[in-house]
């Protein structure tokens, strides 16, 4: 049960957050890519270990989407964002 | 035979006597026993069969780790299967009874297996059930299920009631033992906030037993004063009865707390689940004692030593007149002296080492008693129960030197810290070359959120052994903690416990060391599930490397105690026969919970009506008071028809469309998702959310849009109206509100940040009410409008006003899910029950009724209207339901456009919709059931072409009508296509338009 640093919330169980995967995948041009590199932009999503940079959802809470850095390995939390009001 | 001794019983009040009944007999107790030691007080040492073989077991241990004792207490609503003798308490009129045999205890059908146990060998099931593939559906799995399982499941519900609780503390201590009392008392002076759980009613643990010296006075007094201390101080609650079912990420560690035992007929708060965020925790749960493994050792009567001593001290309880004792290790000796010194017999000590300690030898000699060493249990002789062990050499292969007769076997084969709770997170362990056993590295320790430790372990979960080093490691490890918490080195007088050193243990993982397979296949490792030496070492000679792997092809520690006993016994043995050290093999993963916790705690409140929440809508409570004949929709309740008196819901549901369609009909729309878009870029967003333009559409003006996800499949559907130029009003489904209002915000914050548009999620802020037929816009003006033009100019199709009916403030829309004249009204969820209460009085004179949703689906699907979840599956795209029209071909780019590009996307075989009409028009084509085209493919299988996606009878046009997905179907027209039925029958039906009624619309343009 990881401890989640939501801006506006502070701490929080990670059952009320949902998971949104790793940033740093840009979404394509539509009109600028093939079929194949469109359907590995959507299927293939990275799975890094180590130190990531991740997207959460306070979804039980105050709706904000962050961005937190975990270690994927230890669940250690690098950073957290700046704290909203 | 096993009996209640005269005196002592640390636990115990005598003064106070309990009667229970076991299976039908009825026997006595007293206040503060278990059930086991009061089974154990009445000479019951046989308490149950084992699971595979169904062989006779008795109660081999006195705490947590029992694998035998489990028993059915109470009846009726109060039934609990599987409790553990060891640890319920016993009470006043409990009615006990023992499981998995038949007919009776004594006399057990099942034990038959036993006899046939060499048929029975590791992997047996896998090995036996594969072929013929029929028997197992008809002959092996309905056997097995009759024999498999413990015990029977409750049939009544459960009447007491469980509950949750949240705590935050500093320190979280687990283990109420002497380790834990005095790091309790060092954090608690340093102010911190702690909390001390105990599994067991009483502090001390096994110093409470093993009357050992701290300072000036014995363990049991400096156990009083350090709880009498800290219950005087507010920073600490201490806990008892509460087990440490499991440590998850983050100090978040999950306990159970037994509060009642049963004994109160009435409904009752039974147990309650802690959920509890520690910044530091302290593991100091101790040691579980190690069997040992010989010819026999699952006899009744062959315990624990440690477990002999606890029943002797604890509860008065002698379990033998004449116990042999059986030993690696100095330890057992306690229970030889123990014994002895309660004027009970014990013949002899067998110890496995070659020599014991001087002082030890001359010590227990002097009793009396004799020590045998270099010695093993060949095998135990008896039936039921002990009659007497078969002394060996332990160098040799078992052949019999002498015979003893007894009627107890203790038996310690060493120490097993209890490192489950520390392994839960990711602690690792090491293996201690001296002692032998694993025991927390902690250079590897469970890590927190900052990426420190956030558990320790202390005293003999820690590897210590004696009393001396076992308090003194207390008070280390809460030292680092408290350091770690406070900054600051605390002083703490560390008190001592004295003791001497013992001797070296002998690793023995079975005996003798030579044993033949004749007596490694009676020699039991696993009690409860009956895997024995025989197994683990055929699992090895089969080529299961894998501590993993062994454990299920054998089910080594499969079983309800989870291997407490078994597994190091088990990996040793594995080690062995694949002669890899143990630290080599490894242990299997330990994984919550530590003790088996009931499905009420784990439950609590979230039974019944608070299970899962219904939302309601503001006309909820007059459609249930109305004939309404609820269906679940999402969270929603909605009523699928009205029922009358004497009406099936059949004619109630075609009643509802005929009147409908004739006169006029009021719908509860409130379930309708409503989201507001609105910003400087909603327009913008909207064109990007939905497949169709949104930035072109007027003020005043309402568009039926689709969206879809990025992979292009169709995802929902609703109308848009655009309030104003930078608002618009989303309608979704009713399931899909919750959903699509993330899916809003989601793209929002997460890609398209900088845009300036606000959501806004108003489902239950306004209900929306429908009233629908060629005389709705009577009705409505009969209820009196004020402000609003209800005119087909006025309000034309597809258009919306703002004003009020009836004086109450609505905003109304002239939209249609079913080809009539039809407003859907939404009013402030508040004036919702007023509104439709009016319309229903001014509606009188137009027999206006309410509809459900069955007549919702049955209009829509006559006019081939799609709907989300049924015309679509999660791989649909809005071109395969003949949706082009609402697909932007100017757009640039839109959520699923560039996967609706792909070339498979357009493929000519893509299924389609298409209408059906069953050559016999009675009959309905079964939801779901496909086509087929006569051919077969490579595995026999007829090639399906399409699949009916709704299928109803319309009372409009009395005949069958369905929408289907079929290959390449509009292009198919007049074909007629085969369903198979499940009976081996074939409907055959149609293809059509999928508008059956009114295509031109001439009913809705009025
Ligand atoms: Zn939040």
């Amino acid at each position: 049960m990881l401890l989640i640093n939501c801006p506006f919330c502070k701490e929080r169980n990670e059952t009320e957050f949902v998971y949104g995967g790793p940033v740093g995948v840009d979404r394509p041009d539509p009109n600028a890519v093939a079929d194949q590199e469109w359907v590995d932009f959507l299927t293939l999503v990275p799975n890094p270990t180590g130190p990531v940079f991740e997207k959460w959802w306070h979804a039980r809470g105050c709706g904000e989407w962050f961005v937190i850095c975990r270690d994927t390995v230890t669940h250690e939390i690098l950073e957290s964002p700046d704290e909203k009001s | 035979m096993s009996s209640r001794l005269s005196t002592g019983g640390k636990l115990i009040d005598r003064s106070l006597s309990k009667e229970f009944m076991f299976n039908g007999r009825r026997l006595k107790g007293f206040e503060g026993d278990t059930l086991a030691s009061a089974l154990l007080a009445n000479d019951q040492v046989m308490v149950g069969r084992s699971f595979k073989y169904h062989r006779p077991r008795g109660i081999v241990a006195s705490g947590s780790e029992e694998p035998n004792a489990l028993m059915e207490t109470g009846s009726g609503s109060k039934l609990e299967p599987n409790q553990r003798a060891t640890t319920t308490k016993l009470f006043d009129g409990m009615r006990v009874k023992s499981q998995n045999h038949w007919p009776t205890l004594e006399f057990d059908l099942g034990a038959i297996n036993s006899t046939f146990s060499k048929f029975f060998p590791a992997g047996f099931y896998y090995k036996t059930f594969i072929h013929p593939r029929f028997a197992w559906k008809y002959l092996f799995e309905p056997i097995i299920r009759k024999a498999a399982g413990l015990g029977n499941a409750p049939k009544e519900k459960d009447c007491d009631t469980y509950e949750y609780f949240y705590a935050h503390v500093d320190l979280l201590i687990i283990g109420g033992g002497i380790a834990g009392l005095a790091a309790a008392s060092s954090a608690v002076k340093s102010g911190l906030k702690v909390l001390i759980v105990e599994q067991n009613d009483y502090w001390g643990g096994r110093a409470i037993v093993d009357e050992i010296n701290i300072e000036n006075g014995s363990g049991s007094d400096w156990i009083y004063q350090q709880v009498k201390s800290l219950s005087n101080e507010k920073n600490v609650n201490l806990r008892l009865n509460m087990m440490a079912a499991g440590v998850y990420d983050h100090g978040y560690v999950l306990l159970h707390e037994t509060l009642t035992d049963g004994s109160n007929k009435k409904m009752e708060l039974r147990q309650r689940l802690w959920r509890v965020r520690a910044k530091q925790t302290i593991v100091a749960t101790g040691a579980i004692e190690r069997p040992l493994a010989f010819a026999g050792n699952d006899l009744p009567g062959v315990m624990l030593a440690s477990a002999v001593r606890d029943y002797l001290v604890n509860f008065g309880v002698s379990c033998g007149d004449r116990t042999v004792i059986v030993t690696n290790n100095d330890d057992a000796y306690r229970t030889a002296i123990l014994m002895k010194n309660a004027g009970l017999e014990v013949p002899c000590i067998i110890d496995a080492r070659p020599s014991v300690s001087e002082s030890l030898s001359k010590q227990v000699q002097s009793l009396g008693i004799k020590i045998l060493t270099g010695k093993a249990v060949s095998t135990v002789t008896g039936s039921k129960r002990v009659e007497g062990v078969a002394i060996c050499s332990h160098a040799g292969s078992g052949e019999v030197l002498e015979t003893v007769a007894c009627d107890c076997v203790a038996m310690s084969g060493g120490w097993s810290p209890v490192v489950h709770l520390w392994s839960h997170c990711g602690g690792k362990l090491e293996w201690d070359k001296k002692n032998y056993m694993f025991k927390p590295d902690l250079t590897s320790a469970p890590l927190g959120a900052n990426g420190e430790g956030m558990l320790t372990v202390a005293g003999t979960a820690n590897g210590f052994l004696i009393s001396r080093d076992v308090l003194s490691d207390g008070y280390t490890k809460s030292k680092e903690i408290i350091k770690a918490l406070t900054g600051k080195v605390p002083k703490i007088s560390m008190e001592k416990a004295h003791s001497g050193d013992e001797s070296e243990i002998l690793p023995v993982w079975f005996m003798p060391q030579g044993a033949t397979r004749k007596l490694k296949s009676k020699t039991w490792l696993d009690f409860q599930n009956d895997v024995k030496v025989s197994d683990v070492e055929l699992a090895a000679q089969e080529g299961f490397e894998s501590v993993e792997h062994t454990k299920r092809y054998t089910t080594l520690g499969m079983a309800t105690d989870q291997g407490k006993l078994s597994n190091i016994n088990g990996l040793a043995v594995l080690s062995n026969s694949l002669n890899v050290s143990i630290p080599d093999v490894g242990t299997t993963t330990f994984r919550p919970p530590f003790q088996p916790i009931s499905l009420g705690a784990i439950a609590g409140e979230a039974r019944h009506e608070l299970f899962k929440p219904i939302r309601k809508t503001s006309i909820h409570n007059w459609i249930n008071a109305n004939g309404g004949v609820w269906e679940p929709v999402a969270d929603w309740r909605r009523p699928f028809c009205f029922q009358r008196n004497g009406e099936s819901i059949k004619e109630a549901v075609e009643r509802e469309i005929v009147n409908t369609r004739t006169n006029c009909g009021i719908l509860d729309a409130s379930t309708l998702g409503k989201i507001l878009v609105k910003g400087p870029d909603a327009a913008r967003f909207l064109d990007m959310i939905y497949t169709n333009v949104m930035s072109n559409l007027k003020v005043g003006k309402c568009r039926y849009g689709l969206m879809c996800s990025e992979n292009g499949f169709l995802s929902d559907d609703g109308v848009v109206a655009r309030l104003s130029d930078d608002s618009y009003l989303c309608h979704t489904t009713s399931g899909g509100s919750d959903r699509i209002h993330a899916h809003m915000e989601e793209w929002l914050q997460t890609e398209w940040w900088d845009w300036k548009v606000y959501t806004l999620n108003l489902t239950e802020q306004f209900s929306q009410i429908a009233i629908v037929g060629p005389k709705a816009r009577q009705l409505i003006e009969k209820m009196g409008v004020d402000g609003l033009d209800l005119s087909p100019e006025g309000l034309p199709f597809m258009g919306f006003s703002e004003g009020f009916i009836a004086g109450i403030s609505v905003r109304i829309f002239r939209i249609s899910f079913s080809g009539e004249l039809s407003y859907e009204i939404a009013v402030p969820a508040l004036k919702a029950q007023e509104f439709w209460d009016l319309a229903l009085i001014s509606g009188e004179e137009f027999e206006v009724m309410p509809y459900g949703t069955e007549a919702l689906h049955v209009m829509r699907a006559e006019k081939g209207f799609i709907m989300i979840g049924d015309e679509t599956d999660g791989t649909v795209i809005p071109q395969d339901l003949g949706l082009d029209w609402a697909i932007s071909k100017k757009k640039e780019d839109f959520i699923g456009k560039r996967a609706q590009m792909r070339s498979f996307m357009k493929s000519e075989n893509r299924w389609k919709l298409v209408g059906l009409k069953t050559i016999d028009p009675s009959v309905v084509l079964p939801d779901g059931c496909y086509a087929v085209d006569g051919e077969s493919n490579s595995y026999g299988h007829k090639n399906m072409i399409g699949r009916v996606t709704s299928s109803y009878f319309s009372p409009t046009l009395e005949r069958s009508i369905a929408l289907a997905l079929v290959e390449n179907g509009p292009d198919r027209m007049n074909e007629i296509l085969n369903f198979p039925n499940l009976d081996g029958s074939v409907t055959k039906a149609a293809i059509c338009d999928p508008v059956f009624f009114d295509k031109e619309g001439k009913n809705q343009n009025v």
